[in-house]
């Protein structure tokens, strides 16, 4: 084969791989719309990022759409709504190409394909490790143990043994971390990049939009959290999650450190600090995870992508699972019925860190730097 | 299924924002009332759905509105763009009113957004719906459910059974069944006529099948008709309507704000003959846009071409169909399908009598021609860099004018001038008392909100007493 040719073959490849799917086509036929009417400028950020741009690549399709946190205010304020011809929703559309990016810039290569069937994956996963823990503990351990009340110092470590704990657990989530990263660099290259010197006002600007979920406001007055009402349901019960899982791992970081540095080993009494931020971290990620699965089943279901709603699912089945083992664990932790709790936490909590590259929770990732890049954005124009 | 049994205090014909702001101020004021919309529920709310901002007097700066706009230059202002063809008294009448607009829709629930990007720089004189008209009437229906108005939807209206001035019955189709509906007072909130093609071609011939109804096509004028028929006193000239400059690739009907083209006073126009027909930059755009329209609707098939280049295409909107773009004005001529000699011609001729000018795009600046007819006022720049552009035109008609007569109380009147007993109408049905010809950004929704409080408040007190 000639040089030329080879190069021709490159180029067909190369266009074989760029067709587009028909979420980021309709996407930007959609935005031609939007961007010559653009009624939904005070909703969020997306419209001004919209507005900003005259051409709708890939990359300017992608970007938007994680920027697009699926509040649904511009698809109940749209003239052009299904039934209209013109049938905008983009919510929906937007949804659908999130997850595809997802895939697209999952780490390694080819991983992206888990995202299809993601809520079989994410519950099948839950399951095994679950099965896998109760395995584990019986093979290494007495079987007895899974049965018995276990007292004083150490009990945890007498169902399930510490190194074990740290060689999956810590490997599964060092290594999500990592595939996690990854993807984010994937990400913030395919979508732009833009420099690498770091801005301290656009990230500190990207933060509070994160960690307030300002776009989740609708502009002031709350979403279209269930029809063309307006709430913040979603804002607050998605906060309670949140700040409930954060909590959750504070707990387990603090407990890491008592155990490995002050020699202090768990159980807790009920006011310590580990305790203490898992019990109240559970309590709101439950209300936050079982709101939010209310909130989901009852909406209207035309701004939603229904085909992503078996992972939506999973994983918020999966946190509050979490969760309530955790609780769960806090109070029987003296009978016994605390060995066949923990191995069930512990199992979830495992198939959470295995499931979580390849998620819905990757989403936080991604939103994270759209909002960034947003940000950026709005200072260079 | 509503009780058509009953007799209801107060029938509010339509669906849109006139209707709306009748039906919750009449149902305040203690009526029972109940109201009948055309569309199916996504389609609701009439034109309503695809406006953006009313028309407000304020004295100061409010918290949606900048600076002040007062009773006088809003008057010069609506005076301007109507040629005088206008009824002071009722016009300064609604001007004064139009001051308490904002917050009465704001206490049914509107919430407005200060004005971003792209609004034809409007935030000093219009306040703006967050969202757009949809989210307004999104908030109108959820408050009329909350006061406990019956909102039919898929509910034609077909006839008002009138003796002597005065309303008794309805004859409606309701989801496709026929109705009686009883009242003591009606409120005529439904619309023009605009997307009743066989009725425009009563006054505009084969051109009306080339009108692109901007709105909703349930705007028949269907109750305008019927009233008009039975004595009651009409007012504004049936070829009267707010009509804009639309893509001609747009649907016919229900397209919307978004097919409007802003591209003209940047532009060179051509009709179908390949002539140039008017001053395309003759005043800033919010003040001209709403009579290319009824321009082009003038011109032979009702069609036009507007030509521009690379220089300029960043000073409008982006339009939601891609231009026609070519190297070449002879490319350009020939993917609009106009003839390609002509367009030459017609642009090197402008282009010879373009005089040198500092190009300012927010304000008239001092870029015109100089011995063309028709002149280009303002933006004048030569059409000479590549690539170049351009956007077919045809007329985009938003509502007509011909309407039933009110006085300042909203109250109907009858041929022979006396007010009709309890009869009310608001909005574009009654636009023509106001709107001789000629159109002012948001003052639809200004009509339909005034007139649709006092024809409220008419029809419940008509009913206490």
């Amino acid at each position: 084969m000639s040089a030329t040719e080879m190069s021709k073959l490159d180029l067909l490849l190369q266009e074989a791989t760029e067709i587009e799917s028909d979420a980021y086509q309709d996407a930007r036929r959609q935005m031609a719309v939007c961007n010559a009417c653009r009624y939904c400028e005070g909703y969020c950020a997306v419209f001004p990022a919209m507005a900003a741009r005259r051409e709708f690549e890939k990359a300017d399709l992608t970007h938007l759409a994680n920027l697009c946190h699926g509040c649904k205010g511009c698809y109940h304020a749209c003239q052009y709504a299904p039934p209209h011809a013109f049938g905008i929703n983009i919510p929906a559309t937007f949804a659908t190409i999130r997850q595809e990016s997802y895939a697209e810039y999952a780490w390694p290569a080819g991983a992206g394909r888990l995202f299809e069937r993601n809520g079989t994956l994410v519950a099948g996963l839950a399951t095994l490790f679950v099965m896998l823990a109760l395995i584990l503990s019986v093979a290494i351990k007495d079987p007895a143990v899974l049965f018995s009340a276990q007292t004083g110092t150490g009990a945890f470590f007498r169902i399930i043994p510490l190194w074990l704990i740290n060689i999956l657990a810590g490997g599964s989530f060092l290594f999500a971390i990592l595939a996690m990263t990854m993807g984010a660099i994937r990400y913030w290259r395919a979508t732009g990049g833009m420099g690498g010197n770091f801005q301290p006002a656009p990230a500190a600007e990207a933060a509070v939009d994160v960690l307030t979920l300002r776009n989740l406001g609708g502009g002031g007055h709350g979403c279209n959290d269930l029809d063309d009402s307006f709430a913040q349901h979603r804002r607050w019960l998605h906060q309670s999650m949140f700040y409930g899982f954060m909590l959750c791992f504070a707990a387990t970081t603090t407990g890491a450190i008592y155990h490995h540095i002050f020699g202090w080993h768990s159980p807790h009494a009920f006011f310590s600090l580990p305790v203490q931020l898992g019990t109240w971290g559970g309590v709101l990620l439950c209300i936050g995870t079982a709101g939010l699965i209310v909130v989901k089943t009852i909406t209207d279901p035309v701004p939603v992508a229904r085909k992503l709603m078996g992972g939506e699912y999973a994983m918020l089945g999966l946190l509050f699972l979490i969760g309530a083992t955790g609780l769960l664990l806090l109070v029987v932790r003296h009978t016994g019925a605390m060995g066949i709790m923990l191995v069930l936490h512990l199992g979830l909590v495992l198939a959470l860190f295995v499931a979580l590259p390849y998620s819905k929770m990757v989403h936080g990732i991604y939103r994270g730097i759209a909002l960034l890049r947003n940000a950026r954005e709005k200072r260079a124009a | 299924m509503p009780d058509f049994a009953r007799t209801y205090d107060v029938l509010v014909v339509g669906g849109g924002n006139a209707a709306l702001c009748a039906a919750i101020t009449a149902r305040r004021a203690g009526a029972s009332v109940i109201l009948c919309e055309a569309s199916p529920p996504p389609l609701r709310g009439g034109n309503s759905r695809h406006t953006r901002n009313l028309r407000a007097l304020h004295p100061g700066p409010t918290n949606v509105l900048t600076d002040s706009y007062l009773e006088e230059e809003y008057w010069d202002d609506l005076n301007r763009v109507t040629a005088g063809k206008t009824n002071e008294d009722l016009a300064r009448m609604c001007i004064r009113a139009s001051q308490h607009a904002p917050d009465f829709l704001a206490s049914c629930g509107v919430v407005f957004q200060p004005s971003l990007s792209g609004t034809l720089s409007l935030s000093r004189t219009n306040a703006f719906f967050l969202g757009g008209g949809k989210a307004l009437v999104n908030a109108l229906y959820r408050e009329a459910g909350k006061l406990g108005i019956v909102l039919l939807t898929d509910t034609e209206v077909q006839h008002i059974q009138v003796e002597e001035g005065h309303a008794t019955e309805a004859v409606i189709s309701h989801c496709g069944f026929p109705q009686r509906i009883r009242f003591k007072a009606l409120v005529a909130a439904s619309g023009g006529f605009q997307a009743n093609r066989n009725w425009l071609r009563e006054y505009w011939g084969d051109a009306a099948d080339n009108f692109q109804i901007r709105g909703t096509p349930y705007a028949q004028g269907t109750v305008l008709k019927d009233l008009l028929a039975q004595g009651v006193q009409q007012v504004g000239d049936p070829t009267q309507f707010h009509a804009v400059a639309n893509d001609a690739r747009a649907p016919m009907e229900d397209g919307g704000l978004a097919m409007r083209l802003d591209c003209v006073p940047f532009s060179l126009v051509v009709n179908r003959n390949v002539e140039r027909f008017y001053d395309e930059g003759e005043d800033v755009w919010p003040k001209r846009y709403a009579i290319w329209g009824r321009l082009i609707a003038q011109q032979p098939g009702q069609i036009a071409l507007a030509v521009t280049d690379s220089k300029a295409v960043m000073n409008f909107l982006p339009s939601v169909y891609p231009p026609y773009k070519a190297n070449s004005i002879r490319e350009i001529a020939q993917m609009a399908g106009f003839d390609a000699d002509k367009l030459e011609k017609v642009v090197a001729d402008f282009n010879a009598a373009v005089r040198p000018g500092t190009f300012k795009p927010m304000v008239p600046d001092d870029c015109s021609t100089e011995g063309l007819s028709p002149p280009k006022s303002h933006w004048a720049r030569r059409i000479d860099t590549p690539p170049y552009y351009a956007y077919p035109l045809r007329p985009g008609i938003t509502f007509t004018f011909l309407s039933v007569k009110v006085n300042d109380q909203a109250r109907v009147l009858m041929a022979d001038g006396k007010p009709s007993a309890n009869m009310f109408a608001s909005g574009e049905i009654m636009s023509g008392n106001i709107l001789g010809q000629g159109y002012l950004a948001g003052f639809g929704m200004t009509l339909g909100t005034v007139f649709g409080r006092l024809a409220g408040e008419g029809a419940a007190r008509h009913v206490r007493n």
